[in-house]
C-alpha cells in the first residue's frame, strides 16, 4: 500500500481552520468508497455523504458541498468525481484509484449477474412482460428526479428559457448533445454574466 | 457484435460522451439511445429500457448503467471497456481539477459557470426522463404506471425498489 499519503496532502487552506487534516491511507480510502457502492439504490450521492460527514469525517459539511458543486460542474458521473477528489487529496493518485475502483468493482459485478440473468430469460413471455412494467417504473423514478431538481431551478424567465431551448432542441429537434451543449453553455453562462452586477 | 471496428467506434463515442455529461450520466440518455438504438442495431427500445431498469434496481452508481450497455454490445469485454470508456476521460479531468485548486468555491467564475450550467442539466435531465418515458411505453397503461410511481416518489419517501417490484409484477400478470 502506499504509504505517501501524508506528503501528497495539499496545503491546509482548504481546511477549516483549527481543524487538523485527517490522515487517510489508500487502503482506508478503498473500503470506504466499497461499502458506499454497495449501498446505494437509484444513485449513491446520499450515502457518500453520510460517509464522508458524518462518519468518518474525512470532510466537514461546508467542504461536502464545495465538492460537491465542483463535481456537478466537471463531466462525468457526479459521484465518480467525488470519488477522485477524496481519494487524490488523502493520497495522491494512488488514493484517487483505490477510491474509484472500490466504488465501481461490485456494482459492476451485481449488475453483470443481472445482466446475463437477463439475457437467458428475457425470451420468457413473464419476465418480458415483468420487464415491460419495470421499465415504466423506472422512467418514473427519473420522472420524479427530474422534477425535483426542476422545481427550485425554474423560477426565472432565463432559466426557464434555457431549459425549454435544450429540450426543444434534444427531444424534438434532435440536435446531437455535442452541439447542443456548444451553443447553449456559452449562451446560458453569459446571459448569467450580463446578468449578474 | 463481431467487428472490432465498431467496437472501437463505440468505445470512442463514450469517451467523447464521458466529456460531455455534464450533470451525471442521466443527462445523456437520449444521446445514448440515439447511439445504439437508433444509429447502430445493437438493440432495441424494449432492451434499452429494460437494461435501464436493471441499473435502477441495482445497487451503485447510475453509471453503471453504460457498463450493462456495453455488455449488450460487446459481452464482457464490451463492459469493461465501456466502464473504462465512460469514466476515463472525465476522470483525468476531475483529477487534474483537484490538483489545480481547493479554493473553486470563492472564484468568481466557478459560481458563474455552475449558474450557467445549471438551467442546462435540468433540461438534459427533463429531455431524458421524456426519453424514457417515451422509450418504455407500450400502451396508455404504461403511461399510468411511469405517472403513478413519479407521484408516490415525489409525495413518499418509500425505497423505489418496491415500486419496481410493483410494476414488474403488475407486467408479469399480463396487464401491460
Amino acid at each position: 500500500m502506499d504509504m505517501k499519503s501524508g506528503k501528497l496532502r495539499p496545503d491546509d487552506q482548504g481546511t477549516v481552520q483549527g481543524s487538523p487534516e485527517p490522515k487517510v491511507s489508500v487502503r482506508e480510502l478503498f473500503w470506504a468508497f466499497l461499502l458506499v457502492g454497495l449501498s446505494g439504490f437509484g444513485g449513491v450521492l446520499p450515502f457518500v455523504r453520510h460517509m464522508l460527514v458524518d462518519k468518518r469525517r474525512w470532510l466537514t459539511s461546508a467542504e461536502f458541498t464545495e465538492v460537491l458543486g465542483l463535481s456537478q460542474l466537471l463531466p462525468g458521473p457526479n459521484v465518480v468525481n467525488i470519488s477522485i477528489y477524496v481519494g487524490a487529496r488523502f493520497a495522491g493518485a494512488a488514493g484517487a484509484s483505490a477510491a474509484l475502483l472500490g466504488l465501481m468493482v461490485i456494482p459492476i459485478a451485481i449488475v453483470l449477474c443481472l445482466g446475463a440473468a437477463y439475457t437467458r430469460y428475457s425470451d420468457l413471455p413473464a419476465v418480458a412482460n415483468a420487464f415491460r412494467g419495470i421499465a415504466s417504473a423506472a422512467a418514473g423514478l427519473v420522472v420524479a428526479m427530474a422534477i425535483k431538481i426542476a422545481w427550485p431551478v425554474l423560477r426565472s424567465g432565463r432559466t426557464i428559457t434555457i431549459a425549454v431551448l435544450v429540450i426543444v432542441a434534444i427531444v424534438i429537434l434532435k440536435v446531437p448533445l455535442v452541439w447542443t451543449l456548444a451553443v447553449m453553455a456559452p449562451v446560458s453562462i453569459v446571459w448569467i454574466w450580463w446578468k449578474t452586477p | 457484435m463481431s467487428d472490432n471496428d465498431s467496437l472501437w467506434a463505440f468505445v470512442f463515442h463514450l469517451s467523447l460522451l464521458s466529456l460531455l455529461a455534464i450533470g451525471g450520466v442521466n443527462t445523456i440518455l437520449p444521446e445514448l439511445h440515439r447511439f445504439v438504438v437508433l444509429d447502430h442495431p445493437w438493440m432495441t427500445n424494449e432492451q434499452f429500457t429494460a437494461l435501464y431498469a436493471l441499473a435502477q434496481a441495482a445497487p451503485g452508481p447510475n453509471v453503471i448503467f453504460v457498463t450493462l450497455i456495453g455488455w449488450q454490445v460487446a459481452g464482457l469485454a464490451g463492459a469493461l471497456l465501456a466502464t473504462l470508456a465512460i469514466c476515463g476521460p472525465a476522470t483525468v479531468i476531475a483529477y487534474v481539477a483537484t490538483r489545480l485548486s481547493t479554493q473553486w468555491q470563492h472564484l468568481k467564475w466557478f459560481r458563474l459557470l455552475r449558474s450557467g450550467l445549471i438551467p442546462l442539466t435540468t433540461g438534459l435531465m427533463i429531455a431524458s426522463a421524456w426519453l424514457l418515458t417515451a422509450a418504455s411505453a407500450q400502451n396508455v397503461l404504461s403511461y399510468v404506471i411511469t405517472a403513478a410511481t413519479a407521484l408516490v416518489m415525489l409525495t413518499t419517501r418509500i425505497n423505489p425498489l418496491w415500486l419496481l417490484a410493483l410494476a414488474g409484477g403488475a407486467g408479469a400478470a399480463g396487464i401491460i
